[in-house]
């Protein structure tokens, strides 16, 4: 087949490229610009698209023997990731942008392109398998990226090769060496690419504007403490919330919600983060197939997050999860990604936008 | 594999690599005393000797550099600065806006770190430099002009310039013209007396021989500060020692091209023209950029509306026929064309060109190769740009 690998300049890209090279494909790498100012970005090894990126993704291509362009992906990137990103915290919502770049660029923007320009498909260094048409887990549960990939359907995997599916990170590294990569030692990207401090706060409230407003407590409706921006807080969180006065009962505090229309973070204690019924909209079923009948399941609703046994109920544009027993800091705005447990590696059922949470 | 990217670097000529190979054998400073060092200073005054009588100068003004990106930097800021000091009211520099990056941006950052006031000359649709507009800077600011500098050829879109026009309305002012004419030795006839230029530029790479040597021919009687300081090797303008085999090498290379250029010329305008017109056939609504009759011979530079030069590049270099859109790239990221800016192009249609370069090795099968290749890319990359 005639592939287009992404290359971020990291060492999974880059084996995935000679995986993909190496099992007879005709391969081309792509460097994606995503930055309308490359040293913006962040600078030295955490991120993924600096200039120093885009030379490591280009040095790796010229080791495989594979031709290599940079793509200008800039506009689009910021358009679908970064200002939705923004806009998602001021709502009030906790967005995933790696999901999001998957979905709108990675699998989108640049797969349309590909297939217009003549290739087949798009390999990426994402650690998950695609056998038969079914994403599965990763055998490395520790690196497993099956959560931000749930929200391809089921054409966008048909086009979607992962050729690192079947081994671990630390395999990966090892590969790498072995091919004479240079990026093998290369330290492994993390939080937000975009992002170059890894402040999230400072990036959000540079964007937003400091909006000061009321910290309260969920049962009491007492005042606890100032915020400068409610956007700035996720549900679960409990460090870094500057409460001025200790709650009635002096136990820590969580936040609970967040609303942005009165600008308060409301708080309570742990128990009062515990969830049973967990609702989603937009329902992207990975098979194509839609289901009426509940499902039990196991569903994940956050990155690297803890598994929950559940009935899974969907209903049109609607999903609704019961968990079988509670789960702590679910925020709207995150993906609930359903599993079928699987000896041979989980299978990716579905994945739905969370609106919601509730204790049933 | 059909190569049609001569004005990026062309293959070296066999004379070339030979006289490369003899004289890097060769022991020998050519700023030593003994022997070995005489020996290898005869290598280079009669390559000096050789490419001033190639170029129409004396070997006095001949001066060796690590290639075109340094003497067109030493000519800009070299006589910058070496006017400027002489007469501290010479503050202005004047430059055509098609220049290569190598020129703009020595004028550019002059122009934010020492002080000079740019007047930009504009040229009209087919790239050709506005006399009018150059005629008029000069009457309005000439005591205050440090040089000019304008191209003799573009690399982009290939439209040759009237330099010695340019040369003669600068001279009436004494004010000195700097020409990049790397794009157009051994493609169209270049002499420095007749040209009447203070100082010009020839790389190496881009006419058969070896890359990383260049040569500024600079006129006795022009001021020049040098930007590296140390042995003053050339001229006291240039200092370092040379590098004799390259400096050997691209005399050699010269030579040749020089003494083929007129048949060259004929042998590529041919080959071009059927290039363009095969083109044309092929994808219907391309059009030629730059100037239809005065263009150097190995230049066609074409807008392929409705797609990227980017996009048609890569597949045409997956069908293993190798051009060039011909822009500069930042990060990586083709950037729209100055040049097709300057002529009037919007920012889409500056994005949509490609360039393809014929040199020497050029034949008819390259050309063949290019036009069973492109109807395929030309409507993939017009259906990537639709999504
Ligand atoms: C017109 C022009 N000027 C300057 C240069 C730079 O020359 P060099 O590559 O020898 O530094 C080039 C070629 O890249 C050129 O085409």
């Amino acid at each position: 087949m005639k592939v287009l690998a992404a290359m971020s300049g990291g060492v999974d890209s880059a084996v995935a490229a000679a995986r993909a090279a190496e099992a007879g494909h005709d391969v081309t790498g792509v460097h994606l610009a995503l930055s309308r100012n490359p040293q913006t970005y962040r600078t030295g090894a955490r991120g993924c698209c600096t200039l120093e990126d885009s030379r490591d993704a280009r040095r790796a291509a010229d080791v495989i023997g594979i031709p290599f362009y940079v793509w200008d992906m800039a506009e689009r990137f910021h358009e679908d990731v970064v200002d939705d990103f923004v806009a998602e915290y001021a709502a009030g919502r906790t967005p995933n942008p790696c999901l999001r770049c998957n979905e709108k660029i990675k699998f989108a923007a640049v797969l349309d392109r590909a297939v217009a320009l003549g290739f087949d498909a798009v390999v990426t260094g994402h650690h998950a398998r695609i056998d038969a048409g079914v994403l599965r887990r990763s055998v490395d549960m520790g690196k497993d990226q099956s959560y931000v990939l749930a929200v391809l359907n089921s054409e966008q995997l048909s086009r979607a090769i992962f050729p690192l599916g079947d081994i671990t990170k630390e395999q990966v590294r090892a590969e790498a060496a072995e091919r004479g990569l240079a990026v093998a030692d290369k330290p492994d990207s993390h939080d937000i690419c975009f992002i170059a401090d890894g402040d999230t706060r400072g990036f959000l409230t540079e964007r937003i504007g400091a909006k000061p407003g009321d910290i309260v407590d969920g049962e009491s409706g007492e005042v606890l403490g100032e915020h400068n921006g409610a956007f700035a807080y996720t549900v679960g969180q409990r460090h870094g919330l500057g409460l001025t006065r200790p709650a009635s009962d002096g136990k820590p505090r969580y936040v609970l919600s967040i609303t942005p229309v009165s600008n308060t973070v409301t708080v309570g204690p742990r128990e009062a983060l515990e969830v049973t019924i967990v609702r989603g909209k937009r329902p992207i079923w990975t098979d194509g197939v839609a289901r009426t009948e509940p499902i039990e399941c196991e569903v994940q609703l956050r990155a690297h997050g803890e598994v929950h046994a559940a009935t899974l109920v969907a209903d049109g544009d609607e999903v609704t999860a019961h968990l079988r027993a509670p789960a702590r800091g679910v925020s709207a705005g995150q993906a609930m990604v359903a599993y079928l447990p699987d000896g041979g590696g989980d299978v990716v059922l579905a994945s739905a936008t969370i609106t919601g949470a509730e204790r049933g | 594999m059909a190569y049609l990217d001569h004005a990026a670097t062309t293959p070296m000529l066999p004379d070339a690599l030979e006289a490369y190979v003899a004289a890097a054998a060769h022991l020998g400073n050519a700023s030593a005393l003994h022997a070995a060092g005489r020996g290898a200073r005869r290598l280079v005054e009669e390559a000096r000797e050789s490419v001033a009588a190639d170029l129409g100068a004396r070997p006095s003004e001949v001066i060796f550099t690590g290639g075109g990106t340094e003497s067109d930097n030493l000519a800009v800021k070299g006589m910058f600065w070496g006017r400027g000091d002489a007469e501290p009211g010479r503050r202005r520099v004047l430059c055509s806006e098609i220049e290569h990056h190598a020129v703009l941006d020595a004028v550019e950052w002059l122009e934010r770190h020492e002080g000079a006031t740019v007047s930009w000359l504009p040229v009209d649709a087919a790239g050709r430099i506005r006399m009018d507009v150059l005629a008029g800077v000069l009457a309005e600011h000439g005591d205050e002009i440090a040089l000019v500098t304008a191209m003799w050829a573009n690399n982009e879109v290939g439209t040759v310039q009237p330099i010695s026009e340019m040369s003669a309305v600068c001279d009436e002012q004494g004010i000195p013209l700097h020409t990049d004419a790397i794009q157009a030795v051994g493609q169209v006839p270049v002499s420095f007396a007749d040209s009447g230029a203070s100082a010009l530029t020839v790389t190496g790479h881009k006419l058969g021989g070896p890359a990383g040597v260049g040569v500024l021919l600079l006129g006795r009687d022009v001021p020049v500060t040098p930007l590296m300081h140390g042995g003053g090797q050339e001229r006291d303008v240039r200092s370092g020692t040379l590098d004799v085999p390259g400096v050997v090498s691209f005399a050699a290379a010269l030579r040749v091209a020089v003494a083929e250029q007129a048949a060259t010329a004929e042998r590529l305008t041919l080959l071009r023209d059927d290039l363009i017109a095969r083109v044309r056939h092929a994808v219907p609504d391309a059009i030629l950029n730059g100037d239809p009759v005065n263009r150097l011979p190995g230049n066609a530079h074409l807008s392929f509306p409705g797609c990227e030069g980017d996009a048609i590049l890569m597949l045409l270099d997956a069908a293993g026929v190798q051009c060039a859109t011909g822009s500069a790239c930042n990060a990586g990221v083709a950037q729209p064309s100055h040049v097709l800016l300057a002529m009037g192009a919007d920012e889409t249609l500056a994005r949509s060109t490609l360039r393809f370069s014929l040199g020497h090795t050029s034949t008819q099968e390259d050309v063949d190769e290019l036009i069973a290749a492109l109807p395929t890319a030309v409507e993939r990359a017009r259906a990537a740009s639709a999504t």
